[in-house]
């Protein structure tokens, strides 16, 4: 069994085998492998014996609950009218020149994938962005910089 | 348990109706006519589609009268100004997704959406086009479905029918707002994910978007063919729904002039699956003894009961699909579709002194599986394939139209001989309960020397519409080479639509049952509800099918399968005896497990 | 009943003295249906968005018979410019327990879900400690309750109650019917109490002060006080509870940077104010309602800009499923692209509210019904700046 199955199966033990934990099963996958892979979403399918097209029919409806490879760090940008006004466009330009990728791309080393958001709830300090679970607002160019140079000093 | 009444005004009239009505079914009872696309009777309520809005006094919402339950004293307006504008409005928001090239669209003419746009008047188009052009790269990757999404609407009715009546769920709805659409698992080709061709998706999309793949051109090019001898064969519940597509009533039984269209159309021969469907009951009938008599008396455990039939390729791939562990109780009797291409190409061809590659066999199936199953490899054992081309009920109705053939005024006919002799007993595999009640008629009277015990033949217990039907008959008084047959009690269980077939599959899996012998049809009501029959469908046309078909069986001078006269002598000259070495080779065939997910 | 700005402190509030768990232990001993005489006296109502009496919303649910119920709170808030819910859960997590456990005894419940968006997910691992204390706790004291989270993934849709279910189902976070509503049938189809994070604590807290002291505060139509979220062009952006009922004007004096040209009130959903209307626009049920969301735009802004982003947002975030909000909002947000770009005659700005207008009777849910709250309001004062 492979490492993926593995780990359905125990998301699937710890949560229970019912449809009811598709959601929490879905995003212990995403946890742990940032997307949901062909494999993974045929295991959730056999492990809750419901069909896999319904897997891919609920995950495709969230938008965290990625079906393309993504990298080990995702950058998701506030793009709603706050953030907006504060200047997200500065530090999306700023991002992706960093990381050289555009706006939905993957860098090569799979480090970083850049994504914008609809409105994360931090209006009051926009510009905002959420890079995995962390959130980080106030941002201006400089410090969104530094924030991503900090990621890519930890270890992989 | 009487429900309590409720009383309301629709458009000013009072009506009483039981609590739980929706105002859509209530205002059908004043032949008040609302539109609607995303409702449908055999599915559970959507509401989504939003057409069917009507203006309740007082509510500041217009409620979708689809889903909307009655309630005391309601005034309901289903014509109102502020009504017509929101389903204009609406139908015009669909037409605006929509690549509605209805001349080139296989649904034109058949079609819900342009039936509303029409009433609706819609001219000008007063909203931005928003088709998109990935949209109309269709999937063809079926040999049965075509998938066109830039025709989808996304009312969900063939997700409902997919997951609700079939328990297969290869369709879902995928991803939101404006990127939502109908989609298979990471948007596989349908022939790639557990789609088993059934149609019944088909049956039930308002649009184009879902239609079946079409031979009609193809068909129509060996019909001119000098050089082909292009003989036909026409499944039993086709003769009882066509009419449906030719301004006939549901429920009349037209083989007569069917056979006489098909003559018209300048098929060199009409013959009819029903001999074949005679002859699957002889092989069928035997191998259920045989299994019967191995396990209960030379106690071999590798025979499998309950034996299941296989008719229907729906069923056979749903079974492949997700009951991979059970093929060895499948009958390995092919369908009678592919035995009568079989016995086409060898038998058949010989006797009227063509050679089997000049042969093109056509068959008129009320089923879209069937053009999955003409193309299996295994389905070639005459050394050609044995059908090669299969048309639905439907497809056979645009023939008859295209060749202007005024359908109502036609004589009846008779099928070419041979190949086109059957019983009453093969007519009925038409119905769900018809295979069960035709071998019982068959294998009962084998074994004791006599007719079932029902009268008029009639095996009322394995009839109806129930999803999952049981009987128990006993045998008593055997022929003596039957002897350990006496005193049994033979449990026999039926179910139709895949839905039905998973619970019931569920169950023996379960080891709750003590079937020995099963029947199995993909659609819901059998093959008279097939993918490939007229559209609409509902639970009262399929039950009017239903009874035409019975009574087509009860008009049969013959109605029994080992009483037609044309089966005793493919027996006799050909084939030998039941199971064979030929029957196995010919008639016979086996399956593959496939993924389950 | 003209009220003038006033800050109040009850959600924010640590009492020293009264601590959220001693006003759990008063009221477990207090009946039933007395709590609920309270919170229908008191005049709360829902402060997610549709302003939903609670004492009665409790009281149906009490009312059904069904072995088993629920309490869920909704901590989806996903409406732009609202960031008021992660502040009280981050800060008085304890008062929604509360406010849960009350709620739990009232209507018969053994089981609470507190559904929180995904992007508040770096607040769990402080708030599942403190309610896993809490669940030890009720445990402990023989209450037969216990809370539990749920994460959303990014779809604002799922605060939508019905959408809230399918989601916790394991489904697509697709609105339901209505009726029947949650009260009857919600979450497993039982009969379930969904409110919002600060309606909960509301509750709490009128458990705690009696209704009368909530009742002097707001108007007649909208009792007590409301937290707000306020953004944009304001010197002090940030979280504010204020008493419901003052002018916007009021509102501006306090939180504009002097130039404010307009308001959106109530978040994406909501309504834009102009500047000439600010006076007399009343904050409250009686005049424009709203979640809490103010967001304040200066002179040097494009009203386009803003009613495009908002309309971006709904193309993306609506489920999808029902054609007036599905295709509705594409049309909407390509129509003002293409009156902008001259492809459409201003005119055409006509032909699309009156396809607002049909959204907001024909849409299935309030997320289609109120896309036209902003397009029309922005389009009917800023017209200049939509056409050039
Ligand atoms: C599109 C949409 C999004 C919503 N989002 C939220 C939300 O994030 N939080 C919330 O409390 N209510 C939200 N609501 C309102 C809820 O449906 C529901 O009315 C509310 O949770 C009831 O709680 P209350 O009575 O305490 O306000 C939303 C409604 C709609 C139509
Ligand atoms: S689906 Fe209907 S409306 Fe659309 S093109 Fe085909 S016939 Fe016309
Ligand atoms: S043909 Fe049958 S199995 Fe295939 S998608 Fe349609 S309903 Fe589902
Ligand atoms: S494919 Fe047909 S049935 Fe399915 S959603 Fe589209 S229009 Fe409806
Ligand atoms: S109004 Fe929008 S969000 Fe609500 S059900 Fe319809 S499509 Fe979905
Ligand atoms: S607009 Fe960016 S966090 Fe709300
Ligand atoms: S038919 Fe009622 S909403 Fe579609």
């Amino acid at each position: 069994m492979s490492t993926t199955q593995l780990m359905v199966k125990d998301l699937v033990k710890r949560n229970g085998r019912t449809r009811n934990s598709l959601m929490p099963v879905l995003q212990g996958i995403v946890q742990e492998e940032n997307f949901l892979s062909e494999e993974a979403m045929l295991s959730v399918a056999e492990e809750l014996d419901i069909s896999v097209a319904e897997v891919y029919s609920t995950a495709s409806f969230y938008t965290f609950l990625d079906t393309v490879p993504r990298g080990k760090n995702i950058i998701r940008v506030c793009k709603t009218i706050t953030c907006h006004m504060k200047g997200k466009d500065e530090i999306i330009n700023a991002l992706s020149n960093a990381l050289k990728i555009k706006v939905g791309e993957t860098t090569s080393d799979k480090q970083f994938t850049l994504l914008t958001a609809n409105c994360l709830g931090w209006c009051h300090k926009g510009p905002v962005m959420l890079i995995n679970d962390d959130i980080y607002p106030d941002l201006t160019v400089e410090k969104a910089l530094d924030i991503i140079g900090a990621y890519s000093q930890k270890p992989k | 348990m009487s429900k309590y009444q409720v009383n309301l005004k629709i458009n000013n009239m009072p009506i009483a109706v039981e609590e739980g009505t929706t105002i859509l079914e209530a205002a059908r009872k004043l032949n008040f006519r609302i539109p609607t696309l995303c409702h449908h009777p055999d599915l559970s309520v959507a509401g989504n589609c939003r057409v069917c809005v009507v203006e309740v006094k007082g509510a500041k919402l217009l409620a979708a009268s689809c889903a909307t339950p009655v309630s005391e004293g309601m005034e309901v307006l289903t014509n109102s100004e502020k009504v017509r504008i929101a389903r204009k409005h609406i139908v015009e928001l669909l037409l605006s997704e929509h690549n509605a090239d209805c001349t080139k669209c296989f649904k034109n003419g058949h079609c819900e959406l342009q039936e509303i746009a029409s009433e609706y008047r819609i001219g000008e188009h007063v909203f931005l086009d928003l088709v998109r052009p990935e949209s109309k790269i269709q999937d063809i990757s079926s040999p049965a479905i075509i998938k066109d999404d830039s025709k989808c609407i996304r009312c969900q009715r063939c997700v409902r029918t997919c997951e609700e009546i079939q328990g297969v769920a290869a369709l879902g709805v995928i991803n939101k707002g404006d990127q939502q659409r109908i989609s298979t698992f990471l948007n596989k080709p349908l022939n790639e994910v557990v789609c088993t061709n059934c149609g019944q998706c088909i049956n039930r999309c308002p649009t184009g978007a879902l239609t079946e793949r079409n031979y009609i051109e193809e068909v129509w090019n060996a019909i001119y063919d000098p050089s082909k001898f292009v003989v036909v064969q026409t499944a039993p519940a086709t003769r009882v729904a066509l009419g449906e597509d030719l301004d006939i009533d549901p429920g009349a039984r037209v083989t007569g002039k069917m056979v006489s269209a098909l003559k018209k159309l300048g098929f060199n021969k009409v013959l009819d699956t029903d001999f074949a469907a005679d002859l699957t009951i002889m092989e069928e009938g035997t191998e259920l003894l045989t299994r019967l008599k191995k396990a209960l008396v030379d106690k071999d455990e590798t025979v499998r009961l309950p034996m299941m039939t296989s008719c229907s390729p729906g069923w056979i791939k749903f079974q492949e699909h997700m009951f991979s562990d059970m093929l060895d109780n499948l009958s390995t009797c092919k369908s009678p579709q592919q035995m009568f291409g079989a016995v086409a190409k060898t038998y058949y061809a010989d006797k009227i002194n063509i050679k089997a590659q000049d042969m093109i066999v056509v068959s008129i199936m009320p089923c879209t599986a069937k053009k999955f199953e003409c193309e299996r490899p295994e389905m070639r054992d005459s050394g050609y394939q044995d059908v090669d081309y299969v048309l639905t009920t439907r497809e056979l109705a645009m023939m008859i139209k295209q060749a202007g053939i005024d359908f109502n005024k036609l004589e009846e006919e008779h099928y070419d001989s041979i190949l086109g002799e059957s019983t009453g007993a093969a007519v009925i595999f038409g119905a769900t309960g018809g295979v069960m009640e035709a071998a019982l008629r068959t294998a009962y009277e084998i074994v004791t020397g006599r007719e079932v015990p029902f009268t008029n033949l009639n095996i009322q217990p394995v009839r109806g519409m129930e999803g999952v039907k049981e009987a128990t008959i006993k045998i008593k008084n055997v022929k003596p080479e039957w002897a350990f047959l006496e005193g049994v009690d033979l449990n026999v269980a039926i179910a139709h639509g895949l839905g039905n077939a998973r619970f019931l599959m569920d169950k023996v899996n379960r080891g709750e049952t003590n079937y020995h012998f099963i029947e199995i049809m993909g659609c819901p009501g059998g093959c008279l509800g097939g993918g490939g029959q007229p559209i609409p469908t509902s639970p009262e046309i399929r039950q009017k099918r239903a009874n035409a078909i019975y009574s087509e069986d009860e008009h049969m001078t013959i109605r029994k399968s080992h009483e037609n006269p044309e089966i005793t002598e493919i027996y006799k000259q050909f084939l030998g005896q039941p199971l064979s070495h030929l029957s196995h080779e010919l008639l016979h065939t086996h399956y593959k497990p496939r993924k389950r997910y | 009943m003209e009220k003038t700005l006033k800050k109040v402190d009850i959600i924010f509030e640590i009492d020293k003295s009264c601590s959220p768990l001693a006003v759990l232990d008063r009221t477990l001993q207090r009946p039933a249906d007395e709590i609920i005489l309270d919170l229908i006296d008191s005049g709360l109502k829902g402060r997610g968005g549709a302003g939903f009496p609670t004492g009665l919303k409790w009281k149906f649910t009490r009312n059904e018979t069904s072995d088993v119920k629920y309490v869920i709170c909704n901590a989806d808030e996903g409406e732009p410019g609202t960031f008021k819910d992660r502040e009280i859960l981050d800060r008085v997590p304890e008062k929604i327990f509360v406010g849960m456990t009350i709620c739990a005894y009232v209507i018969g419940a053994r089981e609470g879900y507190i559904y929180m968006r995904g992007e508040y997910n770096f607040l769990l691992k402080s708030l599942q400690k403190k309610l896993d204390d809490f669940n030890a706790m009720l445990t402990e004291k023989g209450v037969d309750f216990q809370i539990y989270f749920k994460s959303g993934s990014g779809a604002y849709v799922c605060g939508e109650e019905s959408a809230l279910f399918e989601s916790m189902e394991g489904k697509r976070g697709e609105p339901r019917n209505k009726p029947p509503y949650p009260t009857v049938a919600g979450y497993n189809n039982k009969p379930t109490v969904i409110n919002n994070v600060e309606t909960l604590v509301y509750t709490t807290m009128i458990c705690h002060m009696g209704p009368e002291r909530f009742k002097e505060l707001g108007t007649t139509d909208s009792r007590g006080s409301k937290v707000f979220s306020v953004s944009g062009d304001t010197p002090i952006p940030g979280i504010y509870e204020l008493e419901l009922g003052m002018p916007l004007q009021d509102f501006i004096n306090e939180f504009g940077d002097g130039d404010a040209k307009a308001i959106q009130v109530g978040g994406a959903s909501g309504h834009c104010v102009p500047r000439k209307k600010f006076s007399d626009t009343i904050i409250g049920f009686e005049g424009i309602p709203t979640g809490g969301s103010m967001m304040v735009f200066n002179s040097s802004r494009s009203m386009y800009n803003v009613l495009h982003d908002y309309l971006e947002f709904f193309t993306e975030e609506s489920c999808g499923q029902c054609t007036p909000c599905r295709v509705g909002c594409q049309q909407l947000l390509k129509g003002i692209e293409a009156v902008k770009k001259g492809d459409k005659p201003p005119a055409y700005l006509n032909d699309l509210k009156k396809l607002t207008a049909t959204m907001k009777i024909a849409a299935k849910c309030g997320l289609g019904q109120s896309v036209g709250n902003p397009f029309n309001s922005i389009v009917d004062n800023f017209k200049e700046e939509i056409i050039y």
